[in-house]
């Protein structure tokens, strides 16, 4: 019998799961998206983990949960390890390479910096107010173009002279290419001038002051878009390195967590079976209304968050 | 009776206790406290305040429409060296725009509080005030003021480490029911002392290097917890010690005395004042090191100028100390899961750092 630790990162965009044993070897992966239902996104992704798992005599001993539903899943699973998404990419990055010195991670709805020295973490940096630059972005001006984003970053790298696109904003930037596009810009020249708006944004954002040096690690879903791998190439003159499990670093570095830890408890995946039910309550006794979700199990209520005091705590 | 009088003023931590001790000594008037700031006031002060206002414009008016809801019919509010100093009148006329009536008075003449106008502020609501019970109880809300902020700073070195929970926080109420008792200022003292010792006394389990924090930033948001979303309750609950600089004792007194030490000890950075506390940040930063601090939060209302200025400089001077630091911008839509990430990963990063230096 092996052991298993199961890290699960659920995204807003896309849900990801990973098995490593002892010595971070990967036992089983999986990637879905998460299509605004983590819950059922995770269900799914613990049925794939599974088949990969089957027959391999492998026991998941371990749960890490990270990403934006990490509170949710992890209750729901019963995890040992729920963590934030910044540690959880440093340390699964830094388990892969460990002399990184710079994350630039740039997901579906949120991008992040994380710059480390000697194995810690020294800072980091977040979007905080907007999602400019970001995975949606690039997937909604896909559609706009009837290019599948995909392709994106192939149809980039032809170009040979990239447009200029407004780079601040979101707004500005689609209302800049819409123009750019009725000026009669070609296809290739526009996603080109796209994919370094983002680039050029990220770093004028998220990276602003921040010293970025080499090696640079370049992660999340925009990282399998070459052309802003190429954009960033260019503006920083430096390379940069995106790893082929990239998408999955979070999920590894919080499974690596979970065993760390070192409390062992058998995970039944028979938890798939069961039926959870989220509901947001609103507390009335105060004029705050504190939003309290509860999380049942088959009408058994198994947790309860969100009240800012005692007088809204659920129980059972 | 129609014309009775009742006075209100704006929520700033818990600061109401002194301001209605004094209110209720100086006035025959009612004084009636805003209801505690929850997402409805929020939302009603952001309903009648420009939008790219600073933050606090909205919490005061929200506090301000409830208490006139409430039968307020007098309003007090201070001002200061920001856009704090418009407030008032912005305010006051906001107020008046939405048919509500009352009389509304600014307690700073111009940009200065002085004890002049004060007085002559209180004279003018309560016509048979004598200057000396004026001077007396004036002062007594002063040292009760300066009391609390001593306690509190023993509350926010120890309060995360506390064994049986909610000790501090129940101590810290009683003594407040027994501080606004007091008349005199012998009797006030001997209860301070007495609640000091007994705060001294609450069990706690720290550690020799916990981790320490220190928060700077803007006044509003640093002393009042509801705009920084419980900051301070979060970092007690990660085992933090905290600092915090301001307070109303630093702001009324020991700010005038400082200042001058405190440019001269960065001028490498700055040659004048920020405007509000922005030097005094800077500052805080070299002497937060200094102290060993492990890392800094710094806090601010979205929309705050001075803070704005200031925050290039403390990055810088927090990067030449080696100091981590994380700049955190409160907004009426500021999203509490992103605040709470950040500051887990900030937690995390410490931790890291601690434990690679011992």
């Amino acid at each position: 019998m092996k052991k298993g630790y199961l890290g699960i990162d659920i995204g807003s965009i896309s849900t990801k799961g990973i098995i490593i044993g002892k010595e971070d070897q990967i036992l089983a992966k999986a990637y879905l998206w998460t299509k605004g239902n983590p819950i059922e996104a995770v269900t799914n992704l613990l049925r794939e983990l599974q088949k990969q798992i089957a027959g391999k005599d492998i026991v998941v001993v371990a749960v890490g949960t990270t990403g934006s539903a990490r509170k949710l899943i992890g209750t729901i699973l019963e995890a040992s390890v729920i963590k934030n998404e910044i540690t959880a990419h440093a340390v699964g990055t830094m388990s892969k390479y460990p002399d990184v010195k710079t994350i630039l991670e740039i997901g579906g709805q949120d991008s992040k910096i994380i710059l480390l020295e000697d194995g810690i973490v020294t800072d980091y940096a977040m979007n905080t107010l907007c999602a400019a630059g970001t995975g949606s972005f690039l997937s909604s001006q896909a559609k706009r173009l009837d290019v599948p984003v995909e392709q994106f970053g192939k149809i980039a790298l032809t170009s040979k002279n990239p447009t200029k696109i407004a780079a601040r904003c979101t707004v500005f930037a689609e209302s800049d290419l819409v123009h750019k596009a009725q000026m009669g810009y070609k296809k290739e020249d526009i996603i080109a001038g796209l994919c370094n708006s983002v680039a050029q944004n990220y770093l004028n954002n998220v990276g602003k002051g921040k010293k970025i040096k080499s090696p640079i690690i370049f992660q999340g879903g925009v990282s399998k878009n070459v052309g802003v791998v190429k954009a960033f190439e260019t503006i920083l003159k430096e390379d940069i390195i995106v790893d082929e499990i990239g998408h999955l670093m979070g999920a590894l570095g919080v499974a690596i967590l979970a065993r760390n830890t070192g409390q062992e408890r058998m995970f039944d995946f028979k938890v798939t079976d069961h039926s959870f039910e989220t509901r947001g309550v609103e507390c009335n006794r105060c004029p705050n209304h504190c939003e309290i979700i509860c999380i049942r199990d088959d009408k058994k209520l198994i947790d309860a968050y969100g009240n800012r005091c005692e007088r809204g705590a659920i129980k059972q | 009776m129609e014309n009775k009088k009742v006075i209100s003023f704006p929520h700033l931590g818990n600061y109401y206790i002194p301001i209605k001790y004094l209110l209720n000594h100086l006035t025959h008037a009612e004084v009636v406290e805003c209801p505690p700031i929850t997402k409805k006031t929020v939302e009603l002060g952001s309903k009648y305040s420009p939008d790219f206002v600073c933050l606090p414009f909205k919490y005061n008016l929200g506090n301000f429409i409830e208490a006139l809801e409430q039968g307020a019919n007098i309003l007090m509010q201070a001002g200061g060296g920001c856009r704090f100093g418009y407030y008032a009148d912005v305010q006051e006329q906001i107020l008046k725009d939405l048919g509500y009536h009352f009389k509304f008075f600014c307690l700073n003449d111009k940009d200065h509080l002085t004890v002049t106008y004060l007085y002559h502020i209180f004279k003018s609501i309560n016509p048979k005030l004598h200057f000396f019970k004026f001077a007396h109880y004036t002062l007594l809300t002063l040292l009760m003021i300066n009391y609390m902020d001593r306690i509190d700073r023993i509350i926010r070195a120890n309060i995360g480490f506390e064994i049986e929970e909610n000790s501090f926080v129940h101590l810290q109420q009683e003594m407040w029911k027994n501080f606004t008792k007091k008349k005199h200022f012998i009797t006030l003292t001997k209860s301070y002392f007495h609640y000091k010792r007994k705060m001294k006394k609450i069990p706690v389990r720290k550690e020799e290097n916990c981790l320490k924090v220190g928060i700077i930033g803007e006044l509003y948001t640093s002393m009042e917890p509801f705009s920084s979303y419980f900051l301070e309750k979060q970092l007690a609950k990660m085992n933090i010690e905290v600092k915090r600089f301001t307070d109303i004792s630093y702001l009324l007194v020991t700010k005038r005395f400082k200042v001058k030490g405190l440019l001269k000890q960065i001028k490498k950075y700055c040659t004048y004042q920020i405007g509000a506390d922005g030097m005094d940040n800077v500052a805080r930063v070299k002497l937060l090191k200094k102290q060993n601090y492990d890392g800094i939060i710094h806090i601010k209302p979205f929309g705050c100028t001075p803070e704005i200025g200031a925050m290039p400089i403390i990055q810088r001077i927090s990067s030449d100390l080696d100091m981590p630091i994380i700049f955190f911008s409160f907004d009426t839509q500021t999203s509490e899961e992103g605040i709470k990430t950040r500051l887990e990963a900030f937690y995390d990063m410490l931790k890291m750092r601690k434990e690679k230096k011992s």
